[in-house]
């Protein structure tokens, strides 16, 4: 009886141990399928068009006239303005969210106790409602200041304030709530003993905020800053609402097209090569994600950021 | 015991796994139809008054006018609704017959005081021509010009009408007719094109009349529904577009705000 019993037991114990052992794996797997699934589909979706279209006009024509007797499907301009306007937004994000984990981590407590469960209410508003905060405030305050700056100017399109400018406004804001979490932790982690030694050496406050421990928490916020840019290049939502959605070359007043949006304007109604075009551009920005996901990681880590004495 | 638990637990997860695969329940008549979003609004007050009177249920789905002739031809819709012509190539699939006809409406800014626009203007406008809103008689601010994106109906149709196909330099690009009117809304100087219903006057936006050489003209296009060509129609098919030509369905369009046919 007793024999029975342990034996029966020990058999139960295995049998749903290699279940669990089995449910984990299934898990694990499917998270890791998923995304080689999504790669998989975009690649044999997208590589019709590419080779149709030719990989160079494709990638560097600068006409996107999907429709009509003579169709052209040059997207330099959409990754252009992708790029520039991720270049931009980031350029202001970082500083900016930077200096405001800098601001929390020095402030008393109950500026933290405020400022943390609104940085996080940022993080969650949904992208259609930064799109309309923009096109209703932001977009009309551009275009008086484009009207101001143009002036007179015969040969300019006037966009009324939907262009580069206020996209990369709109994305800076966006991704700003990921960068200050991220700068916040990563200068949090920074030892009290680097902080102590820097003071002992006669360094003031802000000099070793600035030589010491934001170099010091340099990889944990740039790790950050790579979420940030990831996020802001694929954004299609806010930015449709508030970027023009011409397709031209960027500069800061123009009416410009980023890859995101591009997909999601013409999606709907597109057919044969155009629609299949519309899947390589998603290829395509698929590829630029994961250069920008990769790329930090080669040159960071020969630095080894965060190592003290 | 366990073993008898777990297999219940397996069983009720496999019955409800499954239970999605049962054909659907409604296989009694309903009428598919496919096509453009311009259409929306007027195909479903047409499906709901058709299926008041007759019981027949009629669904919808909006995925553009080349969505709807595809799917018209392939079978997967009975009828294919359509803003725009059907090519040569459609048209020895597919039989495109008249509903209601559309209008496109030019809007601006409600600062705007110019009173109305010829034709030409209208087209100067959109290609570049005219920049300023001072060479059509309005103050010195710069046009900006806001239309649809390139894979629309309406555009095609705007452009076609004008005879300025390819050849406008938008400033603005939006994907829907509510997109352009918002941006219209929001921007001094700008114009744009949206169909009747999205130019309901309300303060925040202002109705351009359009002039031609005889008096007032309107941009006008016709909406389609496309059925195959050659073959028989199913009778409840049959009945909903006899339905929609005749009297009742007329007013529905009208009430819509197209114009009607015939």
């Amino acid at each position: 009886m007793m024999h029975k019993s342990s034996s029966l037991s020990a058999k139960r114990y295995r049998l749903s141990d290699s279940l669990m052992y089995w449910l984990f794996t299934f898990c694990g797997i499917s998270a890791v399928a998923s995304v080689l699934g999504i790669a998989g589909y975009l690649i044999w979706a997208g590589i019709p068009a590419i080779r149709e279209i030719g990989l160079t006009h494709f990638l560097f024509g600068t006409s996107w006239r999907p429709t009509g007797p003579e169709p052209s499907f040059g997207i330099l301009p959409m990754i252009l303005s992708s790029l520039t306007g991720t270049a931009l937004s980031i350029s202001i994000a970082l500083p900016l969210g930077v200096l405001t984990a800098v601001f929390m981590l020095e402030s008393p407590p109950p500026v933290c106790q405020i400022l943390r469960p609104l940085v996080e209410l940022m993080a969650g508003i949904p992208s259609v409602i930064y799109g309309m905060v923009g096109s209703f405030l932001l977009v009309p305050a551009v275009g008086r200041l484009e009207n101001l700056l143009f002036r007179g100017n015969k040969s300019h399109i006037f966009t009324g304030g939907a262009n580069l400018l206020s996209a990369s406004v709109i994305l800076a804001v966006m991704i700003l709530p990921t960068i200050i979490h991220t700068s916040e932790l990563s200068l949090g982690a920074v030892p009290q003993e680097l902080r102590e030694a820097s003071v002992a050496l006669g360094a003031t406050e802000p000099e070793t905020m600035f030589h010491t421990v934001i170099p010091a928490a340099l990889q944990g916020i740039l790790s950050g800053a790579v979420l940030g840019i990831g996020r802001a290049m694929g954004e299609a939502m806010a930015v449709m609402m508030v970027s023009g959605n011409a397709v031209n070359l960027p500069l800061p007043f123009n009416s410009v097209r980023l890859l995101a949006g591009g997909i999601a304007t013409e999606m709907s109604y597109s057919e044969g090569l155009h629609r299949k075009a519309l899947f390589s551009v998603g290829l395509i920005l698929f590829v630029l994600l994961l250069l920008v996901g990769l790329l930090p990681e080669m040159f960071l880590k020969p630095k080894g950021g965060g190592k003290h004495i | 015991m366990i073993l008898p638990k777990k297999a219940a637990l397996l069983a009720v997860s496999a019955v409800l796994l499954f239970s999605g695969c049962l054909p659907p329940a409604s296989s009694r008549r309903t009428i598919s139809l496919s096509g453009s979003a311009s259409m929306e609004q007027v195909l479903r007050a047409l499906g709901e008054d058709f299926t008041a009177r007759t019981g027949i249920s009629v669904e919808a789905q909006f995925g553009g006018s080349s969505q709807g002739i595809r799917d018209a031809a392939e079978g997967k819709a009975d009828i294919g609704c359509t803003s725009r012509a059907l090519t040569a190539q459609e048209q020895e699939i597919l039989e495109a017959i008249p509903v209601a006809s559309d209008y496109i409406i030019p809007i601006v800014h409600p600062d705007n005081p110019v009173p109305s626009l010829t034709l030409r203007q209208l087209s100067g406008l959109y290609t570049g021509e005219i920049r300023n809103w001072a060479e059509v008689g309005g103050t010195d601010s710069p046009v900006v010009a806001i239309g649809r994106d390139a894979a629309s109906g309406t555009r095609a149709a705007f452009e076609e009408l004008l005879g300025v196909s390819g050849q406008c330099l938008y400033a603005q690009e939006k994907d829907s007719a509510g997109g352009i009117r918002i941006a219209v809304e929001t921007t001094p100087g700008a114009i744009g094109y949206v169909s009747l219903e999205a130019a309901e006057e309300g303060g925040k936006i202002k109705r351009l009349p359009l002039n031609g050489e005889d008096g007032e003209v309107t941009l006008s296009r016709l909406f389609f529904m496309a059925v195959p060509r050659g073959k028989a129609l199913r009778d409840d098919v049959r009945e909903f577009l006899d339905y929609v030509h005749s009297e009742e369905g007329q007013d529905v369009v009208r009430s819509q705000k197209l114009g009607a046919v015939e």
